[in-house]
């Protein structure tokens, strides 16, 4: 038995820099340096990880729906051992939403084929958490999502799910679709060898038409939603800073009672 | 006027706060109906009914609790169709967003996630949102469909509005996808008496200035003679000194609480990203240059190790 993987990697402007919004109100991708984000890496090495320690074969896709550029994330999974890839690109894409953005990678997960999706707990950019389980609900298998712990045996998929009231445990009968938090594992880095390999695994590029999706089901036309204002928040003005003098919690005791928190 | 759709979190019936805030702003909008599922979902309609719920539509079932997420996407897709509301309010837990993007998908509508305020529109609600890491706010609307919007805790008030909290039950057919994912064991979290994070008015929050798992006994002293939860930064997590659960930040919790008090924590964006929108911010940290006196309206240079205890000291005799 064999077994596909697809993970779904997401390519976002660089939390550290200076992000902002271009003049349509969608993000600016052009004047901030763009990474896989941080938290996909999380998937891309319980893939791995899976693939290391099964006796089938087992192979790993990383799918990027994204810009040109969105290639650099995909190199990033490459070089980190995952076998090949796959970007969906498309000018028509500009502006889609999370329900638009489900539909694509549901479409390119059915044509590349596909027994387990791994996906990271929520982007670092949009930060929403729903694009898992909007896979779930359109591929129509079952949802084992925010995994601190997965394991794969025999066509199930179990996982250890840890939330605000309880820690639960997870199992669903392949295909699935699982995402995985930061809790789940470090991230291995990509090695000399593997950022070498990775410049001659293939990338497979597909446009709307491959997927049989019409522009106007997606982009900033086709969108659900729409941000009508984006305004830089204004710099919280400054407050006062004093050196500790062995007086320091005092101070700070007098500050709260006169805000009235004491 | 419309119904608005209210889904409701809570804990064998006793409603957690952020789902009363939603009823705040559930009547902006129209007329709130709740939506309580699961054991206890009946004893919700007192409190419910308190604060502006006008119908409490209950179903209890043992799937809610066996299967994750869709038997609950199920019920409330059920809800939508019976009631047709103007719109539907689910609170922005991690669990809440993927019910409420499930839904939106299957009555075909827009989402928009982690909202921190909410106003009537003429095309609908106008929902603000605070975005890379606070650093913007954006107001943004669902243009197609019943509008399906999430809300962070601490967005609006608690507010008394009495109204009938009348129950009905709700008809729920749960389809095989329902139970597709089994929750085959449950180890709920102990109680520490504290605060919830994400409820809290204050939060006190440690980083890996507190220097080990042992030295947040200070941080919980100086949090509980404010009344107030306890936060860590990822960096003390990942040391193993507090529990994830506790995480502040952009992959812990998001906390927006009256006063956050930030100690031994350098302020990472990662880190503001959960803790900027605090409407009173203080740091205690021994380097003048550290990044979260950026967002300070109060901040002590000094030794954590001197500062705190001296400051609960304080407030301890103050509060007599
Ligand atoms: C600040 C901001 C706010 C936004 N708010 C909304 C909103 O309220 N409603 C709305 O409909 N849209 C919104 N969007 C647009 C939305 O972020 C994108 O459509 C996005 O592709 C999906 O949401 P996410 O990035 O939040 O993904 P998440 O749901 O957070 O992503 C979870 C996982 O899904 C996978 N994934 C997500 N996107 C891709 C991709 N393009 N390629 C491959 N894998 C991917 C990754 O594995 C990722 O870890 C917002 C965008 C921004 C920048
Ligand atoms: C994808 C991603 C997600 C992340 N998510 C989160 C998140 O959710 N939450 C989060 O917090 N971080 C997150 N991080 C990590 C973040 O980037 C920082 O590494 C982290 O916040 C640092 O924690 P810290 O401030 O406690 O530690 P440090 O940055 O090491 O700062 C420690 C501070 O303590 C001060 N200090 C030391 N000793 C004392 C003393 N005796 N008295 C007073 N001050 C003292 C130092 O001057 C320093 O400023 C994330 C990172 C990534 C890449």
């Amino acid at each position: 038995m064999s077994l596909r993987i697809v993970v779904t990697v997401k390519y976002v402007p660089d939390a550290t820099g200076d992000r902002h919004f271009a003049d349509d109100l969608t993000v600016d991708r052009d004047d901030v340096d763009g990474l896989l984000s941080e938290l996909d890496e999380y998937a891309v090495e319980q893939a791995l990880q899976i693939k290391e320690n099964a006796d089938d074969d087992v192979e790993v896709t990383v799918l990027t729906v994204g810009p040109e550029d969105a290639k650099d994330a995909l190199r990033k999974a490459l070089s980190m051992g995952a076998d090949k890839a796959i970007h969906v690109e498309d000018d028509d894409l500009h502006g889609t939403d999370a329900i638009g953005t489900s539909l694509v990678l549901a479409k390119a997960i059915e044509k590349a084929g596909y027994d387990l999706v791994i996906s990271g707990m929520a982007s670092t950019d949009g930060t929403m958490g729903v694009v898992p389980a909007l896979l779930a609900e359109r591929l129509g298998v079952p949802q084992v999502t925010l995994l601190s712990e997965v394991s794969v045996e025999d066509g199930t998929v179990t996982g250890r799910r840890d939330g605000d009231a309880a820690s639960e445990q997870l199992q669903a009968s392949l295909p699935a679709v699982v995402s995985v938090t930061d809790q789940s594992g470090e991230a291995r880095y990509p090695s000399f060898k593997g950022i070498m390999a990775a410049k001659k695994k293939p990338v497979e590029s597909w446009d709307l038409s491959d997927l049989d999706i019409d522009a106007d089901e997606v982009g900033l036309e086709g969108a659900w939603t729409k941000v009508e204002e984006a305004a830089e928040r204004p710099a919280r003005s400054a407050g006062t800073i004093v050196k500790d003098e062995g007086e320091g919690g005092k101070q700070l005791a007098e500050f709260l009672a006169s805000q009235k928190f004491i | 006027m419309a119904e608005v759709l209210v889904y409701v979190d809570h804990v064998d019936g006793a409603v957690r706060k952020p789902t009363l805030e939603l009823l705040t702003l559930a009547r902006r909008l129209g007329t709130p109906v709740a939506v309580a599922l699961g054991a206890g979902a009946g004893n919700t309609a007192a409190q419910l009914g308190e604060h502006g719920a006008e119908k409490v539509l209950v179903h209890e079932a043992a799937e809610y609790a066996e299967y994750l997420v869709v038997p609950k996407v199920e019920a409330l897709q059920a809800a939508v169709e019976a009631v047709s509301p103007a719109a539907v309010l689910v609170p922005s837990s991690a669990e809440g967003k993927e019910i409420a993007a499930r839904l939106a998908l299957r009555i075909g509508s827009g989402i928009i996630t982690d909202a921190v305020d909410l106003e009537a529109g003429d095309e609908g609600p106008v929902v603000t949102q605070s975005v890379f890491a606070a650093s913007y706010t954006t107001k943004s609307r669902v243009t197609k469909g019943t509008p399906v919007v999430t809300v962070k805790p601490n967005s609006a008030p608690v507010e008394a509005a009495p109204a009938a909290g009348a129950v009905e039950q709700l008809a729920v057919s749960f389809s095989d996808k329902a139970t597709g994912t089994k929750i085959t064991s449950r180890t709920p979290r102990e109680s520490t008496g504290r605060p919830e994070l994400t409820e809290a008015a204050i939060v006190v929050s440690g980083g890996r200035g507190v220097g080990g798992a042992e030295n947040f006994r200070l941080i919980e002293e100086l949090a509980d003679s404010l009344g107030a939860a306890v936060g860590a930064s990822r960096a003390a997590v990942d040391a193993g000194w507090y529990p994830h659960t506790n995480q502040v930040g952009q992959t812990g919790k998001t906390v927006s609480p009256q006063l956050y008090i930030a100690t031994g924590i350098s302020g990472a964006i990662q880190h503001r990203a959960g803790m900027q929108t605090s409407k009173t911010i203080v740091a205690i940290n021994k380097d003048p240059e550290a990044p979260i006196f950026d967002l300070v309206d109060y901040g002590v240079v000094g030794d954590l190790f001197e500062v705190v205890p001296q400051l609960t000291e304080q407030i301890k005799a103050r509060k007599g």
